[in-house]
């Protein structure tokens, strides 16, 4: 049987056209143009707001293709094939996360990166980023659906410990990320909607016990926090910028390179988080709705996936990737123009940095790779 | 496949595929609500935030406070602030940028004089994390020549500022640094440490002493202001300000006058004085000689003179008042004494016959006392009174190391007690596991003779000999030693009470006698005004009484340092005077420590300098002694 169906397309194949490079290498051409698109206009607001740095420009480039090429590889993989060593990689990744604590390295207070001789320095939390979805939507994919409520609590402490983990390094934008991908699954497992509901009740019920619980000091910190322009010269610097930054900008932009702000060094971390406040300084209101564009096609594209999935667990992880790539645009985006408090979460595709860039178009590689697989409709 | 299974299938995709729609629902209002956002401030906004890109003309300044200031005991200004003008550089604002910084300097350097010294240090403020559009100090203390000049041609020159600035300025200087410590600029290690916040406006932090240990209470809080400036920089309107918390004001226990006293008599000498006032434990003086300027430090010294203060034999940067260590020699007999008849090993009866030396064992090594001949019977006033080695090789050979250790810990040998002074050492107290460790070896009967006169392993700074002083002339009861009597008007009695950690202090020491404390009083008095006493010479002809105890430490062994002439090393290898004492001898008002080194014995060193200082604490000066005082803020801009 199975030569004959190997056969029986290449008899024909004569008769009609075969198979497109694309389907031969399992890629979605709608999403590789997408991201390509993006990256293209992240080099472009790199090169200005890294002051003109082609070497940056160069190195971000060199870690694209690396990232692609690993995007590559990953849709060649079948996830169903490989489900099984998934509780080995959530529990690697875990231990990874404790040996961070232990001894790891960082800067600026946060203890975020691993050095393991022989290997280059890397963040285990970046890892778990695709560790968790995978991790839940493998649980919960053999199990009952909707899930009982012990399956759901049992899902939601696979998600707690690493956040725990993460946000004690500390790196909150990180354990955001995670923490959400992970309710994500649990969310398009079909969680009843008074699960839901409660969670989202004790969630409120519990913040004034919590604000009630906290020293004084810790309530100042919360507040400055949630309000950093009440410290101008700490951390509401940082905001107060972006923000004439982005409105400077006005609709059509200052011009490329020609964004003061960013140039006279007003503008902190130009080239990482706070790019967007250049993209929008000086490509202005009609640059930024352009790449909005952008991501809101990737993520249209992301529920198109999820939705033409067979398998349930390709269905969640495809839904709960496409759904933590939308976080990402929102909390980066919404905390560079003021609107949410500043934790660190770079801008998807566009941010200058290695890490991001490698899980965020993996995570891409595991959507191409579950439309790849999905039931062919005759 | 049974068809109720198939149906659940089919339930869950129509469930999840409802649940996708209601996610791109969500996503499509969130976007609306970024794109909202984006268009509130960069359309409604608009106007607004271009005014303030424009040439950034709002800016945001911080505003450094006031720093706190110092006062003795009386209100005499110890500590003071100034203005002082700098000439500072806004590089963003050069003709050139950053990168037409050389011809500024060069143009600069026509004007006024600039040296590399200056150019190399400003080049290093430059590469410091810095907020944008903030001045960069390239020379200090202008004067009103370069003022002028620097003003003359400001026209040329955009971007180059004269800033004056508030700096700390020590009226009385000479005498006092070794007391309060100075203020400096602070250096790259010190800005790591900083709240970078707090200290956005401060160019100076305390770097010694008081100044140091009350930094965070003399600098204040940070305000800052929003104001409006021209393209070249110059505030047009200040917008909103919120002003900063001054430093809080300290005053000390210490009192000029007699500070100035004894720094004037160790003048020409090595040595330290350091006076505690007994009811309060607070620092009445601490000198220590030789001296050098604070002033000089707050503004920046040449490289040349401090190679000189660094490079000199007589250590003038070494604070001996609290890290000098020397042997306290007999000044410690007292303590000795009452570990023996507090500790029961000897009776208060006790005596010996004095040959003029002491052996071990028949035949063995002599120790000597330093009169030949001996003093013949001797119990335990005569041998405070006349100072007599041999009785204490015959109680300490009883002895042994632990009673004695453990009395000498309890008047504060080996131990940090002095609360606001970080940079105090704790000198060393050789109980049998100091030995064991530092020395590893086991403690021998020979330590002990040598602990009972006070040499040997046993050293101690002159402030830990004053707190002795003060805690034998308070009968055991101690009080906190430090440096602060008032914070912002507010009695500091221990620096606890402001949040700070208080050194660990020995409890009060109850003797099993408390009449045993009267004998040791009245052999300390018969010290100054007995007719074989040792500072009798310097008790005399007073119209009070003191108690004291004379010490002369012999020098066992210098760092030998090729740039000694032979003078110099004979000079050297002289005895050090010692005097530990108070006055007046009942309800006493100073506890004092005073060491001259290579100054010869405790009795004509040490003992004529303590004197003088109990007739200026206890009677006041004679007026033509009067130092000279000034008052208030000095401010010479």
């Amino acid at each position: 049987m199975a030569d004959f169906q190997r056969w029986a397309p290449e008899a024909q194949s004569h008769l009609r056209q075969g198979p497109g490079l694309w389907v031969k290498l399992r890629l979605d051409p709608w999403l590789l143009v997408l991201l390509l698109a993006i990256m293209s206009l992240g080099l472009v607001v790199l090169y200005s707001g890294s002051g003109s740095s082609e070497a940056a420009v160069q190195k971000q480039l060199v870690r694209y293709g690396l990232a692609l090429l690993g995007m590559v590889i990953i849709t060649q993989i079948n996830l169903r094939n490989v489900q099984r060593w998934i509780p080995l990689l959530y529990i690697v990744g875990i231990l990874l996360l404790l040996a961070v604590l232990l001894f790891g390295v960082g800067a600026k207070g946060a203890q975020r990166w691993l050095e393991i001789p022989g290997l280059p320095r890397f963040q285990p939390s970046e890892i778990m980023k695709l560790v968790v979805p995978l991790t839940i939507s493998w649980y919960l994919a053999s199990r009952p659906r909707p899930p009982h409520l012990i399956h759901v609590i049992v899902a939601v402490a696979l998600v707690a410990l690493p956040v725990f983990l993460i946000a004690k390094q500390p790196d909150l934008g990180t354990a955001l990320l995670i923490g959400s991908s992970g309710a994500f699954v649990i969310f398009f497992a079909g969680l009843l909607w008074r699960y839901l509901i409660a969670a989202i009740a004790i969630g409120a019920a519990g913040l004034p016990l919590l604000w009630m619980g906290m020293r004084e000091y810790q309530k100042q910190r919360v507040i400055t926090f949630l309000d950093p322009e009440s410290d101008p010269l700490g951390a509401g610097w940082n905001i107060i910028q972006s923000k004439i930054a982005i409105g400077s900008g006005g609709i059509e932009g200052k011009g490329w390179l020609q964004g003061t702000q960013s140039h006279l060094d007003f503008l902190p971390e130009t080239h990482t988080d706070f790019i967007v406040a250049v993209l929008a300084e000086e490509f202005g209101l009609i640059g930024v709705c352009a790449l909005l564009s952008l991501y809101l096609l990737v993520l249209i594209r992301g529920l198109m996936i999820a939705g033409s999935a067979s398998h349930p667990f390709d269905r969640m992880l495809a839904a709960s990737l496409t759904l933590t790539f939308f976080v990402y645009v929102v909390v980066n985006i919404g905390m560079v123009s003021g609107l949410l408090p500043v934790v660190g979460v770079p801008l998807p595709l566009v941010s200058y940095g290695g890490t991001a860039a490698v899980t965020l178009t993996a995570s891409l590689g595991l959507l191409m790779s579950i439309h790849a697989r999905r039931p062919q409709r005759t | 496949m049974p068809w109720s299974k198939m149906d659940t299938q089919r339930q869950e995709v129509s469930q999840f595929t409802a649940r996708l729609w209601w996610s791109l629902f969500l996503i499509v209002i969130v976007f609306a609500g970024l794109v909202a956002r984006l268009v509130y401030l960069q359309v409604w906004e608009h106007e607004r935030y271009a005014t303030e890109s424009d040439d950034n003309r709002q800016q945001l300044q911080a505003i450094a406070p006031t720093r706190g200031l110092i006062y003795d005991t009386n209100g005499t200004l110890l500590a003071g602030n100034r203005a002082s003008h700098s000439l500072t550089l806004v590089p963003e604002r050069l003709v050139g940028g950053r990168r037409g910084i050389d011809n500024v300097l060069a143009e600069l350097a026509k004007v006024v004089t600039i040296d590399q010294d200056d150019i190399k240090r400003f080049k290093r403020r430059l590469n410091q994390p810095r907020r944008p559009f903030s001045p960069v100090a390239l020379r200090f203390q202008l004067n009103p020549t370069e003022i002028a000049q620097i003003t003359v041609n400001q026209h040329r020159l955009p971007g180059v500022r004269i800033v004056p600035e508030l700096v700390r300025f020590y009226p009385l200087d000479d005498g006092f640094v070794h007391a309060l410590g100075y203020v400096g600029r602070i250096n790259d290690r010190e800005l790591a440490k900083l709240d970078s916040i707090n200290y956005s406006a401060t160019h100076h932090v305390g770097k010694l002493g008081v100044e140091r240990f009350y930094e965070t209470e003399l600098h204040g809080t940070v305000g800052h202001q929003t104001v409006e400036t021209n393209a070249r920089g110059r505030v047009l309107q200040v917008l909103d300000r919120l002003e900063p918390v001054p430093g809080k004001d300290i005053t000390l226990f210490l009192d000029a006058q007699l500070q100035q006293a004894a720094a004037k008599l160790l003048e020409g000498k090595r040595g330290a004085i350091v006076a505690i006032d007994p009811k309060t434990g607070g620092v009445l003086a601490m000198a220590s000689a030789p001296s050098y300027g604070a002033n000089q430090f707050v503004t920046g010294i040449s490289y040349t003179n401090y190679q000189a203060l660094r490079n000199s034999d007589d250590l003038p940067l070494f604070n001996r008042a609290l890290r000098g260590r020397y042997p306290p020699a007999s000044t410690v007999k007292p303590v000795i004494a009452i570990a023996g008849i507090d500790s029961g090993i000897i009776s208060r009866k006790y005596s010996i016959w004095d040959p003029g030396f002491y052996q071990i064992t028949e035949g063995g090594r002599l120790y000597r006392d330093w009169k030949e001949g001996g003093h013949g019977r001797v119990n335990m006033h005569k041998s405070i009174v006349e100072s007599v080695d041999t009785y204490y090789y015959a109680i300490s050979h009883l002895m042994g190391n632990d009673p004695m250790t453990k009395y000498l810990a309890q008047f504060g040998f080996g131990q940090m007690t002095i609360a606001d002074q970080p940079e105090a050492t704790k000198a060393v107290l050789p109980t049998r596991e100091w030995k064991r460790i530092n020395r590893s070896a086991s403690w021998f009967p020979g330590d002990s003779l040598n602990l009972g006169i006070g040499q040997g392993f046993l050293s101690a700074t002159p402030t830990q000999l004053a707190t002795m002083a003060m805690v034998l002339a308070n009968k055991g009861e101690w009080h906190q030693i430090r440096m602060i009597k008032s914070m912002d008007d507010q009695p500091v009695a221990k620096v606890s009470d402001i949040g700070r950690n208080d050194p660990k202090q020995p409890s009060n020491i109850e003797l099993t006698r408390s009449s045993d404390w009267n004998k040791i009083h009245s052999a300390m008095t018969d010290v100054m005004h007995g007719n074989k006493g040792t500072g009798r010479r310097s008790g005399a002809n007073s119209s009070y009484k003191m108690a004291g105890k004379t010490g002369t430490a012999q020098v066992l062994g210098i760092k030998q340092d090729s740039t000694y002439d032979a003078a110099k090393i004979a000079q050297r290898f002289r005895d050090h005077g010692l005097y530990i004492g108070w006055a007046p001898a009942k309800d006493p008002v100073i506890a004092i420590a005073v060491i001259i080194e290579n100054g010869g014995g405790g009795s004509s060193a040490a003992a004529p300098l303590a004197r003088k200082l109990f007739d200026l604490r206890i009677l006041g000066a004679k007026p033509e002694d009067k130092p000279e005082v000034q008052a208030g803020v000095k401010n010479d801009g």
